[in-house]
């Protein structure tokens, strides 16, 4: 080594400047949230619920595995997230944190969060998370995301897997309760991140990401989310249709239902791309809406329900 | 580089990695955050432990 090189300040090892609230971000906590939020209403579908501690901590491995994904999805996608303006603030492309230790945090933390799970409630529900963090990392966004514009219609289950998750965890089991929560969850993800990505439809398209307004064009874009909202209202129905909600849960959600296919046909219909554009926003916004009141109401019912009151 | 100003250079490096103000504060709040967040997960497992158990754990033969 030259006299040069040994005394250039710029050879010397990047150290790292990261907060603790930098490997916060990391784990996405919003959508660590609407995990943890799915998972309890998994759990209080349950027949008989664990003592509280056990679904606190249950909830506390599954909020730390899907945060653990989240890190890991954010490690492999710096590469994009640094050209998106959405994303361009992440830790990684922003130089807060080092890729090497963001890869090493959400490997830490996954194995972390399937071993607790397994070990405050069981090994069934701790396979299941083990899984969906595989799902979301490997097949999701590893393999799907830059390949296919079916990449969320698959890569979905990931999303929907929570509820399971919980059920599981409080069981031992799966049942066909929780399955209709899986499907709810994983009908309604196509609908909303295609109206998404028709208001990103510029950032998806300059870092080559398949989405499919940008491989299939607007028009099949919002035939397909019309076709989705078709399916979505009544399966959002299913839990009072098989028994297990009442008929306010019914009401409720046969409304948010309709209210989504109305704004479905008013973004199919749409004629300019202003009226598109603000169509999208809608169905966008109305769609976390509705996954959250369906969810809220499942999660009320069954709270009154334990408490002898409903 | 004069034979005084190579010395000094020489002496730094054998101080090892000097680290700015931002590095220092940024490794010992991580340090804090590690620290409350082994000490989270000992009492979790602690008091996860003793639900588990429960009333079992007194119904043992002396």
């Amino acid at each position: 080594m030259s006299d040069a090189s040994y005394f250039d300040e710029s050879a010397a090892p990047k150290l790292p400047v990261a907060a603790p609230l930098d490997f916060i971000a990391l784990l996405k906590p919003r959508v660590m949230s609407l995990v943890v939020f799915t998972a309890l209403a998994g759990f209080l579908l349950a027949p008989t619920l664990p003592h509280p501690l056990i679904v606190f901590a249950a909830l506390f491995a599954i909020a730390v595995g899907a945060g653990a994904s989240g890190a890991l999805n954010m490690w492999y996608d710096a590469d994009i997230d640094a050209v998106m303006r959405r994303t361009r603030l992440r830790p990684i492309p922003a130089g807060r944190i080092d890729a090497d230790a963001a890869l090493a945090f959400g490997v830490v933390l996954s194995i972390l969060s399937v071993f607790t799970l397994g070990f405050v409630s069981n090994w069934l529900a701790a396979a299941l998370l083990a899984f969906t963090i595989f799902f979301y990392v490997v097949i999701y966004t590893v393999w799907l995301k830059r390949l296919t514009p079916l990449n969320i219609v698959i890569g979905g289950a990931a999303g929907a897997l929570p509820p399971i998750v919980g059920y599981a965890a409080a069981t031992g089991d799966i049942s066909m309760s929780c399955l209709v929560l899986f499907t709810i969850i994983f009908v309604w993800t196509p609908p909303h991140f295609w109206s998404l990505a028709i208001l990103k439809i510029d950032e998806y398209g300059s870092v080559g990401l398949p989405m499919l307004p940008n491989v299939s064009g607007l028009q099949r874009t919002r035939l397909e989310i019309l076709i989705y909202c078709l399916f979505l209202a009544p399966i959002g129905a299913g839990p009072w249709l098989l028994g297990f909600a009442s008929w306010l849960y019914g009401f409720t959600s046969v409304s948010l239902g309709l209210g989504l296919l109305y704004l479905a046909a008013q973004l199919f219909f749409a004629r300019d791309e202003t009226a598109i554009r603000q169509a999208a926003r809608r169905m966008f916004a109305f769609s976390i809406f509705y996954l959250f009141a369906v969810f809220l109401m499942i999660t009320i019912e069954r709270v009154l329900s334990l408490m002898g009151l409903f | 580089m004069s034979d005084k100003g190579l010395k000094d250079e020489v002496l730094s490096s054998q101080q090892g990695i000097v680290l700015t103000p931002e590095q220092v504060r940024g490794r010992r709040v991580r340090n804090i955050a590690i620290g409350l967040g082994v000490t989270f997960l000992a009492v979790l497992f602690y008091a996860v432990t003793i639900v588990r158990l429960g009333s079992v754990v007194a119904n043992r033969s002396i």
